[in-house]
């Protein structure tokens, strides 16, 4: 046992189960633990390299990984001994680095109207609000709930803020928000609980860009960090994009 | 093609959008694959083409040049011109003719092929609606009247003539346990498990266990496989809530999120179970009781709300083994 040198803290330990007859899923942990999610990426980036027939899709979250297969080709039976040897050998240094992305964000006013909020509810000003938001990089753990999503971790705790009683019919795409201990990004118009603290002209969702990824320019295991600009900038950024 | 009249909600569907799920984009197609792959078999079309689907009430379409098409899935009683078309069979449409699609007598979605298959632009791999997203498919919503569908060029290239479907097993397909006693409408639906209870019969659909078996007590678990539930009216493209005695667990069924696949059973915070369907989130923060096996979710998607259900457990070898005898039926 080399002890340390397993990248997941509790050495090679990932439970796998089944998931119907269309899927497994590799479990590091049910908590919110970077060095759990670090494995999860691991295995991903280990798995779709190694391109395994019949495998479909592998989706991220928190503590597992999903991986989806054609049962037509394969089964249960099949890979699980396969990403069990895969995921016993992960270790430290061997993923992929995430990338850091750069999110601008036009802060309070008509792009973050609840900032006043925020900032009343956390006992300090509008721009400590923003000083806190942006001054560091968050983990994206999963996407999910809508198209490029990110679930971040790594809001600073004075920031928490409770979610909206009644939440709001219409949130802006690019809304940046905090619900709870979680900050995070609308890639499109949606529904929503969250407070807003401002928006960012880049548009994390393009469908119809015939770009592969959908236009979204994160993935999980990626890092993102916030920079505050102007409304001038905003509005320039924006035509930009759109001008494209 | 033109629509007359909107159905209730008919979108462009194919077989799914996939390898996007790890970005949150949902796999949309068609919620019964088994109907859609067959319509387009007996169109003369690639399985994969894009489709109609069809919920309860059909649409009014005129057809603007000859058209080869095919119905399957829930029988709506289609005519053409006020004549009827029979189901599960190619039909050749003259120009300037209306195909009225009708209404479900039983099921829930049909699936209209057409020779060509319908021509949509291709978003992220898929000519798929993703409603909730808005994407693909008709500018990626439901149809409505005095939409303009253009058909394709996805015909299999080995396919001529109206009669010259590629087919499918039919015949394997009737003698399948049906479901219930209401005769060959019922038979042409995709079949399914039976359970005998207090001297009625109810569909038994496949599950495999988990992935959070343990969240749930044994009493749970019997209750889960025991009971029967019945279809709320919060059933759609997403999912089905079902309603009926609850599933107990030990601690909540809260979980922390993680991967959704087209059949999960979610038990929400009320002990009820949700089966997803083909809209499904692509990740979800509810214990998954288990998934509905692959050769099941078509039955399901085939369900309405009031309908009544029940729930065996299998294990994932026998429910591949199922997946595999259905593919079967499309080998001809």
């Amino acid at each position: 046992m080399r002890a340390g040198k397993w990248l997941h803290p509790a050495g090679p330990v990932c439970q796998i189960k089944p998931v119907g007859d269309q899927a497994l899923l590799a479990i590091f942990g049910n908590r919110i633990d970077e060095s759990v999610n670090e494995a999860v990426i691991a295995l991903e980036q280990q798995v779709r390299a190694a391109g395994i027939a019949g495998v479909l899709e592998t989706v991220p979250s928190y503590g597992s990984l999903l991986i989806c297969y054609d049962p037509i080709r394969t089964d249960y039976e099949t890979l699980t001994p396969y990403i069990r040897r895969l995921a016993d050998r992960l270790q430290t240094g061997q993923q992929k680095q995430g990338r850091l992305v750069e999110i601008p964000v036009c802060y309070g006013g008509i792009y973050g109207e609840d900032l006043p909020f925020v900032a009343s509810h956390a006992g300090i000003s509008e721009q400590e609000v923003i000083a806190l938001h942006s001054g560091r990089n968050y983990r994206i753990f999963m996407l999910g709930f809508l198209p490029g999503f990110p679930y971040l971790g790594g809001l600073d705790a004075r920031l928490a803020a409770p979610r909206l009683k009644s939440p709001r019919s219409r949130i802006p795409a690019g809304s940046v928000g905090i619900g709870g201990e979680q900050t995070g990004i609308y890639p499109m118009d949606s529904p929503g609980g969250w407070q807003l603290i401002g928006r960012t002209p880049l548009s994390l969702y393009r469908p119809d860009s015939g770009d592969a990824e959908g236009g979204i320019p994160y993935e999980a295991g990626d890092w993102i960090r916030f920079v505050p600009i102007s409304q001038e900038e905003f509005q320039s950024i924006k035509e930009k994009q759109e001008g494209r | 093609m033109v629509i007359e009249s909107a159905g209730a909600l008919t979108t462009v569907q194919d077989l799914g959008r996939r390898g996007y799920a790890n970005r949150g984009i949902q796999e949309n197609g068609a919620c019964d694959k088994f109907s859609s792959r067959i319509a387009n078999k007996l169109a003369g079309n690639r399985e994969d083409a894009a489709v109609l689907e069809m919920t309860l009430k059909g649409d009014c379409i005129r057809f603007t040049s000859e058209a080869v098409i095919a119905l399957a899935g829930a029988d709506m009683q289609p005519t053409i011109n006020g004549r009827r078309i029979p189901m599960y069979h190619p039909v050749a449409v003259e120009s300037g003719a209306v195909l009225n699609a009708g209404t479900a007598v039983f099921g829930l979605r049909t699936y209209l092929a057409v020779r060509g298959g319908i021509h949509v632009p291709v978003v992220l791999g898929s000519r798929s609606t993703g409603l909730k997203c808005r994407m693909g498919g008709y500018e990626g919503r439901a149809l409505r009247c005095g939409d303009v569908l253009e058909i394709g060029n996805e015909a299999d290239s080995g396919m001529t003539g109206t009669d010259g479907s590629g087919g499918i097993n039919g015949s394997g397909r009737a003698a399948a346990g049906d479901c219930g006693s209401e005769g060959c409408v019922k038979a042409l639906l995709p079949s399914c498990g039976v359970r005998l209870a207090g001297g009625k019969q109810y569909p038994q659909l496949r599950v495999v266990p988990g992935p959070q078996q343990e969240a749930f007590t044994e009493k749970g678990l019997l209750t889960f496989t025991g009971e029967i539930y019945h279809l709320t009216a919060q059933c759609d493209r997403m999912g089905c809530k079902l309603e009926g005695p609850v599933i107990e667990t030990f601690h909540g069924s809260d979980i922390i999120s993680d991967g959704i696949v087209e059949g999960s059973i979610q038990v929400s915070s009320d002990g009820q179970p949700i089966v997803m369907l083909a809209d499904h989130q692509t990740t979800g923060g509810y214990a998954k009781i288990g998934t509905l096996i692959r050769a099941d979710v078509p039955r399901m998607a085939q369900m309405r709300p009031g309908d009544a259900v029940s729930f065996c457990f299998v294990t994932a070898g026998e429910a591949v083994l199922a997946a595999r005898a259905m593919e079967r039926q499309f080998d001809l």
